[in-house]
């Protein structure tokens, strides 16, 4: 059998080991392409400015007051110092905005190939049924990359033309550079980034469920809407440290002097956790899965 | 041409050391060695083999229930039956796509699902019509599926592309939103990225639905002249007279279950051709007709048909003879070969009826 094998192989066309890439090429070009994915993007970018837009007016009102106190620590220190503007920013988005963006490419990925048929092009073409779920998850986590990295460059940008920038006052009071702040902000940015990476993979898992791309977003948008209800609870307490989101907000340690490594940590550990249990389930259900559309 | 036979002497010939078949006479040999020792000795001969192949959905609904086929080498093989009788189901489960309840499907001497990743680069498919990215062009569609498989080089991706495109003649629309195409346009698309390599087997799954009488001239020239390169196409149909007119061989299904299989012609010939004869006095003709032995007799305007009688009773001429002495003017008489549909009829009793 082997052998026999081996001179199929030997006598068919030299095969490259890195044709295996096209498909993930192609991937990222489809997804980067789609409006859909362009439009999600310029939502993010528009929030920074939102908000931007808003610290300015109010604090045009009232100088000491700095947006009240109410929102997480940074929104206070935006006016002061235009690279809060990414921490506040990305503080707003990883919430709602950003998952909710990766829930629309991830509970897509598979879902939306066997709605439009696509699938089972892709199959026989043959993708390999791996080899397309690896290469949709890796798309999956390059959006999750570019989308924050979108909303920290337009955070960014928004902050630097509104406000002051300078040194950074970091959460422990110990002022540091603005060099270093930036790099801090590229830090945090990948932070948020691989908080994402664990529902991603639940979104993909969710994907392989259904031949429905519009039920598979809204699967994963409201799995990830109940996850943070009940992190909220306070009854369920116990429940949360193994809740995807419950860490997410440990990119602010980042921000300390020395960076507090504990929380980021864990996040990075259930991230990976999360990523793993999903990752198996979707592979298991999408390799045995009978493709009928 | 393309009969069992044949593919036998294909095969026999292989390991002899004519080499010149390029891959296809690769993949003839891979299991050759075992089939030496083992009792799978023809199982080369056959493109498509399955044993046994049975799929019962989760509803307990068989749709295809153990279906022996073998589709010989360097055919054009017609898959026949109505809608609803199993013909996609099977050709899912040959692609991969479904795995069987129970038995096996070999395609290109080998297991599937199992050896999908060697065998399906060599086989090209239009499965239940096309299915195309709708926000990409027509040549970013086959760029995309070209991507997908992993034994495609790359260096030599758009050409292939564009020849493609260019041998289903949408090299025009290449830059057109596939969204905007008309249904033909896409069946061409689909049928463009099943052309993207040289393949050893098409499976074409109903590839002349949608078209107009033009279109499908087309697609059955193009189909005609992929097997004349060598190429083995599998192709299902609900119309007989596309299969009739391609096809080399045929198989018949019907609710889940394989009728009968083998070449057109002698599938046509088991049903026996009518005895027409057409006739200013049809009246008089049957009369003469049913005393000479002859069964069956229609009488239609102008023409009667009628089963001929058997080798005991009297020949054709003497018929004749005596159609024209009882005074029948007689302007044509002669046997029409039966048609596959006769075949049909025969077979199951019924018409061939698709609305069904």
């Amino acid at each position: 059998m082997s052998r026999a094998e081996a001179e199929v192989v030997a006598q068919g066309r030299a095969v490259s080991p890195l044709w295996t890439f096209g498909l993930l090429r192609s991937e990222l070009r489809v997804t980067f392409r789609r409006w859909r994915t362009l439009a999600l993007l310029v939502v993010l970018a528009g929030v920074p400015v939102l908000i931007g837009i808003a610290m300015k007016v109010d604090s045009g009102g009232s100088p000491e007051g700095g947006g009240g106190g109410g929102g997480p620590a940074f929104f206070s220190q935006v006016t002061q110092n235009g690279l809060f503007l990414v921490f506040a920013a990305l503080a707003a988005t990883l919430p709602v905005f950003l998952p909710m963006a990766v829930g629309v490419v991830a509970g897509d990925s598979i879902a939306g190939e066997a709605h439009s048929g696509t699938l089972r092009y892709l199959l026989v073409a043959p993708a390999g049924r791996s080899r397309l779920l690896l290469a949709k998850y890796a798309t999956t986590l390059v959006f999750c990359l570019v989308a924050t990295l979108v909303v920290a460059a337009s955070a960014l940008a928004v902050g630097a033309l509104l406000f002051p920038v300078g040194e950074v006052m970091t959460i422990s009071g110990v002022p540091i550079g603005f060099g270093e702040g930036l790099l801090r902000a590229l830090a945090v940015a990948v932070a948020v980034a691989a908080s994402l990476v664990g529902f991603a993979a639940v979104g993909l898992f969710v994907s392989t469920l259904t031949s429905s791309g519009i039920a598979a977003m809204a699967t994963t948008v409201g799995l990830l809407i109940t996850v943070q209800i009940l992190d909220t609870i306070p009854q369920l307490d116990a429940l949360g440290p193994y809740l995807f989101p419950h860490y997410w907000l440990s990119f602010a340690d980042l921000l300390r002097e020395p960076v507090y490594w504990d929380e980021l940590g864990k996040n990075l550990g259930m991230q990976g956790v999360y990523a793993a249990v999903f990752g198996s389930a979707a592979w298991a259900r999408f390799t045995s899965r009978d493709i009928t559309a | 041409m393309g009969d069992g036979p044949p593919s036998a002497e294909r095969t026999a010939g292989t390991p002899d050391g004519q080499g010149a078949g390029g891959a296809r006479t690769a993949d003839a040999a891979g299991p050759s060695p075992r089939s030496a020792a083992g009792p799978a000795a023809d199982a080369a001969a056959w493109v498509i083999e399955t044993r046994g192949l049975t799929k019962r959905f989760r509803g307990g609904q068989v749709a295809v229930d153990g279906l022996d086929l073998a589709v010989p080498a360097g055919s054009v093989f017609g898959f026949l039956g109505p809608n609803g009788s199993g013909k996609t189901t099977t050709i899912r489960m040959l692609m991969g796509l479904i795995e069987p309840t129970s038995g096996t499907a070999r395609l290109l001497g080998r297991a599937m699902p199992g050896a999908s990743r060697t065998v399906l680069p060599k086989v090209g498919a239009l499965i239940e019509g096309p299915a195309l990215y709708g926000f990409l062009s027509g040549r970013d569609n086959l760029l995309r599926y070209d991507s997908a498989d992993p034994t495609a080089d790359p260096r030599t991706r758009g050409a292939r592309v564009a020849a493609a495109l260019d041998r289903v003649g949408l090299t025009p629309a290449a830059g057109k939103k596939a969204r905007a195409y008309s249904l033909g346009m896409k069946q061409r698309l689909g049928l463009a990225a099943a052309l993207l390599q040289p393949r050893d087997l098409l499976v074409l799954d109903e590839p002349t639905n949608g078209l107009d009488p033009q279109g499908m001239r087309e697609i059955r020239t193009l189909v005609r002249e992929l097997a004349a390169d060598g190429t083995t196409v599998f192709l299902s149909s609900h119309l007989l007279d596309e299969i009739e007119q391609v096809c080399t061989h045929a198989a018949v299904m019907a609710k889940g279950r394989l009728l009968v299989q083998g070449p057109v012609a002698e599938l046509a010939a088991g049903a026996r051709g009518r005895l027409v004869v057409t006739t200013a006095d049809p009246g008089e003709a049957v009369r003469v007709l049913k005393e000479h032995g002859v069964t069956d007799v229609e009488a239609a305007e102008g023409r009667v048909t009628g089963s001929p009688p058997g080798p005991e009773g009297p020949g054709l001429a003497e018929l004749n003879a005596a159609l024209v002495h009882a005074g029948v003017r007689v302007t044509g008489f002669g046997v029409e070969r039966a048609s596959l549909e006769d075949a049909f009829v025969a077979l199951t009793g019924e018409g061939f009826d698709v609305a069904g």
